[in-house]
């Protein structure tokens, strides 16, 4: 079928794209690298300052921009499939905010010095703090609207307590760093952070893609998708579980990166042919695409007072957001 | 209550025993209301504005739970309650076709259709030949075939009832119900969808349809249920409770009742202040 060709066509399209960028990614950066080093630490065992760099600074950041890019963008097509709305984000259910919010807990309590784990252990907390959250407020037999009111007031809360935190901030160098963080970034990581978000990162998104014939299915409403022979409720909360994994994994390693995943999978819904199920393999691979882009993009544009991350995909996606609105707007008259 | 039981009457379909649905805060939506559907039967539920016609439908195609009360179907000689299937295999029995039917996404007309073999894909299959077969067949049903490479929601209404009629129809259910699919049709429409699920409702399959059109659902219903605040008020042939009295009773409306053949037609003609 001509349909399948063209669906295929764009997974290998997208993955050599991915590939393409991971590696454009790799060779990004301020010193350039003599590539015969690297070979050699590889087949010789032979360290070098070159190697040093690409094993430890560079392709921890590539890995963690795919992988995050990738949460991104899966968790976003997820979501908007969930509400059945193009301008849902996993924003909209506050489990960003809350693992935001535990990352700057650990910064304001000066946490970080005692293990390196610290960080993306808070983020992962206030993820599951988010979920806590909107169960005990949306409930377990609740309706989508309610999924979503649950999750601005949890993101209301978790904003304002962020913004407390700046507020009684220790020291100018505190808040700084709570700032830059905020931003952000995958600059600096370590192999441990890519580590430690890997498991969550997978778990939730094979959670997510055990749903996709409950997305389809969505595509008619959520009665006529229990009519279907769906369990909504459980459906519905398996994918909220998915994205709070991996979400509250990648924001915890990452910090806030905003729009990828509300952008791609608009972008990629009419090249799957609005097939919900489709875009959410799609929408990871145009996620990670999009991110190791942007970060190859901060990396050319600023070598000394670096551009952060976040900056970057809030700058492209703000305005893309601002189009979306405009256009629906006309749509709904 | 809850335990299959042995069928005496060869002919059931499917049974709601005492039907209720109160919701948090109190409202009783439904109060026992029973219901039998028997094979080859096209069942009516008419009533006014918040009578609890869509309210019986979802608790009878298993799609709400009922508070109190029981829904069975009668699988190879016996009646099962339908809480101890798995939704898939009641979905493979029981079609719903929700109101005003509407696709969220701007899918082509054949893959929405597709969506009603969904019961009988495991979770890591794709459509089968059988499935696709089941699809066209469905199609050709309902005379859409000349859309199956449109998207869904550039049709117009009457052409998208259709195609909801043959999601539907995909599945090859053993009872449907639909929720007042012809409400916003043309004539033309109407008639078109009201063949389909009378053509449905024929040998081992029933169809249950809520209907606002009195004329139509005396012309093709079997037998109607006339609820009226969340309770019965009859049931019967459409000659039984169609009546002067009972439209009165219920709509708060003076009617014109004719014989127009062998069918009854209803219009309403003023509206009654002792309602």
């Amino acid at each position: 079928m001509t349909v399948n060709h063209s669906y295929h066509g764009v997974l290998i399209g997208l993955f050599v794209a991915m590939i393409g960028s991971f590696f454009v990614d790799l060779l990004a950066g301020p010193v350039s690298l003599q590539w015969f080093n690297i070979w050699a630490a590889i087949i010789e065992n032979k360290a070098s300052l070159d190697s040093l760099i690409f094993f430890e600074i560079r392709l921890p950041r590539a890995i963690l921009a795919l992988l995050v890019g990738a949460t991104l963008g899966i968790s976003g097509a997820a979501l908007q499939g969930l509400l059945r709305n193009p301008l849902a984000e996993s924003g909209i259910i506050g489990v960003s905010n809350c693992a935001a919010l535990g990352a700057v807990l650990v910064f304001y309590f000066g946490f970080t010095q005692w293990a390196w784990f610290a960080l993306p252990l808070a983020g992962l907390l206030g993820a599951l703090v988010s979920v806590v959250l909107i169960f005990l407020l949306a409930g377990r037999s609740s309706s989508t609207v309610t999924l979503i009111l649950a999750g601005i007031a949890i993101n209301t809360i978790a904003g304002a307590l962020m913004a407390m935190a700046l507020n009684f901030a220790p020291n100018p160098y505190a808040m700084q760093e709570i700032v830059f963080w905020l931003l952000g970034s995958v600059a600096n990581r370590s192999v441990s952070d890519v580590l430690i978000i890997v498991p969550f990162i997978v778990f939730g998104g094979l959670l997510i893609l055990s749903c996709g014939r409950f997305l389809n299915a969505l595509t008619l409403g959520e009665e006529t998708a229990s009519s279907l022979g769906f369990n909504v409720q459980v459906l519905r909360w398996r994918l909220v579980v998915g994205v709070v994994a991996c979400v509250g994994a990648a924001v915890s390693v990452c910090g806030n990166i905003g729009f990828i995943g509300l952008v791609i999978p608009h972008l990629l819904r009419p090249l799957v042919r609005h097939d919900p199920q489709r875009l959410l393999s799609v929408s990871a691979m145009g996620g990670a695409v999009l991110l190791l882009l942007s970060d190859v993009a901060v990396q050319v544009l600023s070598s000394g007072g670096e551009l952060k991350l976040g900056v970057i995909t809030s700058l492209v996606g703000g305005p893309f957001f601002l189009y979306l609105i405009l256009k629906n707007r006309n749509v709904w008259g | 209550m809850g335990l299959s039981a042995v069928l005496n009457d060869e002919s059931l379909l499917l049974t709601g025993q005492q039907l209720t649905l109160s919701i948090t805060g109190g409202a009783t939506l439904l109060n026992a209301v029973s219901v039998t559907v028997n094979q080859g039967e096209l069942v009516g539920l008419i009533g006014p504005n918040g009578a609890g016609k869509s309210t019986l439908l979802k608790l009878l195609s298993g799609v709400d739970s009922p508070s109190k009360g029981c829904v069975s179907l009668a699988i190879s000689g016996s009646l099962e309650p339908i809480s101890a299937l798995s939704v898939r295999e009641r979905a493979q029995k029981m079609s719903y076709l929700v109101q005003g039917a509407k696709a969220y996404w701007p899918i082509e007309v054949e893959k929405m259709i597709a969506l009603g073999r969904l019961p009988f894909q495991k979770w890591w299959q794709q459509s089968s030949d059988y499935d696709q077969a089941k699809v066209v067949r469905a199609m050709q049903l309902t005379e859409t075939l000349i859309y199956r490479n449109r998207i869904v929601t550039t049709l117009s209404g009457g052409e998208q009832a259709l195609v909801m009629m043959a999601r539907v129809l995909a599945g090859e259910p053993e009872v449907i119900f639909a929720d007042e699919p012809v409400a916003t049709l043309d004539p033309y429409h109407q008639l078109h969808v009201m063949e389909l699920l009378r053509a449905h409702a024929k040998g081992e399959r029933a169809a249950v349809v809520v209907l606002h059109d009195l004329s139509l659902a005396a012309r093709f219903c079997d037998r109607i249920y006339l609820l009226n605040d969340g309770g019965l008020f009859c049931e019967g042939s459409p000659e039984v409770v169609l009546s002067q009295h009972n439209i009165a009773r219920v709509y708060g409306v003076d009617s014109q009742i004719t014989r127009v053949g062998q069918d009854l037609s209803v219009s309403p003609v003023a509206r009654l202040n002792n309602r």
